[in-house]
């Protein structure tokens, strides 16, 4: 029996979801928001520093299940192996209302003006579909603004010369400097860099009704203990709740987008959280489950006008699957650099995002996270024993005594690298998986070595005693900044929806996820996805008026 | 001969001897040999000096327990490849790994390093889990590796210290 017929059915809870859900509920549509994972607070999800988002060697705590969601990872020699979401091949986001704007470290980024014209600038790379946006850095400013102020952001991007113009700046002033960063800026100075302070959706000062940031140690990877992190589940989607319009439904996984014989959307099934199929009617669907899982849901919805999954005439859905290139410097001292003074991460530099000679694109640069204990065993210089006395002595020796600098290098797209349904594998609702498989374009791997190299020189102007790097290599990156599956465009041939995220020949079926973006910055993806979900649904809201 | 445990000698009081030697030590998951010779290996991966080590921190305790849990798939490697480091320390010394000296153990670990090494990196990294990760899954004991590092035990903050049903540091 088919449910109630609604507006718009909205399909994952997570960053483009949520903010949809709200502006078309406040607009006075009639909405449901399905979530496959659950409603995760940090009372669920204790601080354990082997089950969190980051380090999930005893599970994903932040969904979805590893019993009932299996892919399949085709790794670079061509073999298949079925993953779950514990593992790191698995490219996991959070499923869980909020998604990665739950766990994540709260970094938000507006992409720098040059990042939506990457193929105009720097030309394409052989081997890659390198192409501009559709739309403009001016298109998506205010509503960038929007997502700052909506949600809440502080940080200081002042002293930062790159940044594109803004008509605002941020709500809240910048956390106090951690010891990393007293050590970190008078370098960068010195070097003739631009340090500032790092913009993130995290309260500073109280903000929305909720109190600031604690300065512990257990943030990114971790739900919030004070509620001080900023994600559609503690911003938009209650105010998308109490509008009454919207309705959201958790544990409930869509199976397909249902079309009419002309093609419109009617209705989206999906199992709710008894695993019972259910038949939710709407005059209007928007994807937002993330780049893997939106692509593998288009794939999933075959009709007679789209035999190929929706959107696919072209064999565009689930292409261009990128993430970021993250190469590492750490640094040792011969001083104390830990002061537990959370979240760790504090100062940034955009001076080699762009204008790096020879290249194209590049990174911001900035101090990681607190490390963990279990974290930082890893870290190792490369002539330093793995285990054993030595490995226990220096672990005494500099785990107070270090410093990581790191940058989300801008990625190459490559056709190949890409989501498919698994033609054997199927979840525990009988659903194909998605099959991931492809790698990395080795220009990206290039500008993250010539990037690092400036990490290095960082921390040893700081002052650093040794330094060494780690850079990725030609492996598939996704992970949570997994975007690029559905890219929009204005010519149907070579993308799947238009400059509005909506799917070419497809009325009233929209996008709002990373997954429309064509490149992904060399920035955190989180508020991109933000913005541009606010600038999707201004567009619904206006068609929809129209 | 192994000298009996306190618990194997009471229980063989009761139970008859023989029994009870056949697997003295017995953990949830592992044999009590695998938990012997899984020690063993342990010991020398992250070894007690002025600092507890990886044994006295319960990483065995850490392993065993996730081996009926979220590692319920590693069980057969470990198994085969406890088996493997018990047969090459009696090759290479004609005893078992947990009756070698801390020398010649360390030797059949480097060993195993060498030609076994997917077993060998399973068993570093569940082991620096289980020392440096949190105490509730059954390791780090007492704090033992943040107590060595200086990281103060977090601080009760926020909301959850409303929540008293686990009782230990959150």
């Amino acid at each position: 029996m088919a449910l109630a017929g609604v507006d718009a059915v909205v399909i994952g809870a997570g960053a483009g979801g949520g903010v949809i859900a709200k502006e078309l509920a406040t607009a006075g549509l009639r909405v449901v928001l399905l979530e496959r994972g659950r409603w995760e607070t940090a009372w669920d999800d204790r601080k354990d520093d082997l089950r969190n988002q980051r380090t999930s060697v005893l599970g994903a705590p932040f969904g979805p299940d590893d019993e009932r969601n299996p892919r399949v990872a085709v790794d670079r020699r061509g073999r298949e192996l079925v993953v779950l979401p514990s593992d790191g091949a698995y490219q996991n986001n959070a499923a869980c209302v909020g998604s990665g704007t739950v766990s994540y470290g709260a970094m938000a980024w507006r992409y720098m003006a040059q990042d939506f014209r990457m193929k105009s600038i720097y030309g394409c790379p052989p081997g890659s579909t390198l192409e501009d946006w559709p739309i403009a850095y001016d298109d998506l400013e205010p509503f960038y603004e929007k997502a700052e102020w909506e949600m809440g952001v502080s940080g200081d991007v002042a002293p930062d010369p790159f940044h594109a113009p803004r008509r605002r700046g941020l709500p809240m002033p910048p956390l106090p400097p951690n010891r990393e960063y007293e050590i970190l800026k008078p370098a960068a100075l010195r070097k003739g860099w631009h340090p500032f302070d790092i913009p993130m959706l995290r309260n500073s000062v109280p903000y929305n009704g909720r109190g600031p940031c604690m300065r512990c140690r257990w943030c990114v990877g971790f739900a919030c203990e004070v509620n001080a992190k900023n994600g559609t589940q503690n911003t938009v989607i209650p105010t998308a709740l109490a509008t009454g319009l919207c309705e959201l439904r958790t544990g409930a996984m869509a199976r397909e987008i249902v079309l009419d014989s002309r093609g419109h959307a009617t209705a989206v099934t999906y199992f709710d959280s008894d695993d019972r199929l259910q038949t939710q009617p709407a005059r209007l669907v928007v994807v937002s489950a993330g780049a893997i899982e939106t692509a593998r849901l288009l794939l999933s919805s075959k009709s007679r006008l789209h035999p190929n999954g929706l959107g696919n005439r072209y064999d565009w859905v689930g292409r261009n699957l990128q993430g970021h290139a993250y190469p590492r410097a750490v640094g040792l001292f011969d001083f104390d650099t830990y002061d537990d003074v959370g979240p760790g991460a504090s100062i940034a530099i955009c001076d080699f995002n762009h204008g790096n000679p020879g290249l194209r694109g590049g990174a911001m640069l900035a101090n990681e996270f607190i490390r963990l204990p279990i974290q930082f065993t890893g870290m190792t210089p490369p002539d330093t024993p793995r285990w054993g006395r030595a490995h226990k002595d220096y672990m005494r020796q500099f785990y107070r005594r270090s410093i990581a600098v790191m940058g989300p290098v801008q990625e190459m797209p490559v056709f190949e690298a890409r989501v498919e349904l698994d033609p054997r594998v199927k979840d525990f609702w009988g659903i194909r998986v998605a099959r991931l498989s492809g790698g990395r374009h080795p220009h990206s791997v290039e500008v993250a070595r010539a990037v690092v190299q400036k990490a290095v020189a960082w921390l040893q102007e700081a002052g650093a005693i040794r330094t060494w790097n780690n850079v990725p290599g030609l492996e598939l990156s996704a992970g949570q900044h997994q975007a690029g599956t559905c890219r929009m465009g204005n010519d149907p041939r070579t993308s799947v929806v238009d400059r509005n995220c909506r799917i070419h020949e497809a009325d009233d079926i929209y996008l709002a996820d990373a997954s429309v973006h064509v490149t992904n910055g060399g920035f955190n993806p989180a508020l991109t996805i933000l913005a541009n979900a606010y600038r999707v649904a201004a567009a619904i809201v206006k068609e929809r008026r129209a | 001969m192994r000298k009996p445990s306190r618990r194997c000698f009471l229980a063989g009081a009761v139970l008859g001897s023989a029994a009870c030697r056949q697997d003295a030590g017995a953990r949830l998951a592992l044999s009590g040999e695998e938990a012997r010779t899984l020690e063993a290996i342990c010991d020398r991966l992250i070894p007690g000096d002025r600092d507890p080590g990886a044994v006295w921190a319960g990483a065995v305790e850490f392993i065993d327990r996730q081996l009926g849990g979220p590692y319920r798939r590693y069980r057969r490697a470990y198994g085969e490849g406890l088996a493997r480091a018990e047969a090459l320390s009696r090759k290479m010394f004609g005893k078992p790994m947990d009756e070698l000296t801390d020398d010649d153990r360390l030797a059949v670990v480097q060993r195993i390093e060498q030609d076994a090494r997917p077993f060998f990196e399973m068993v570093l990294a569940h082991t620096m889990q289980g020392f440096y990760g949190s105490p509730r899954h059954g390791g780090n004991r007492d704090y033992a590796s943040w107590a060595m590092l200086r990281v103060p035990a977090s601080p009760v903050r926020g909301r959850i210290h409303y929540d008293l049903r686990q009782g230990k540091e959150s």
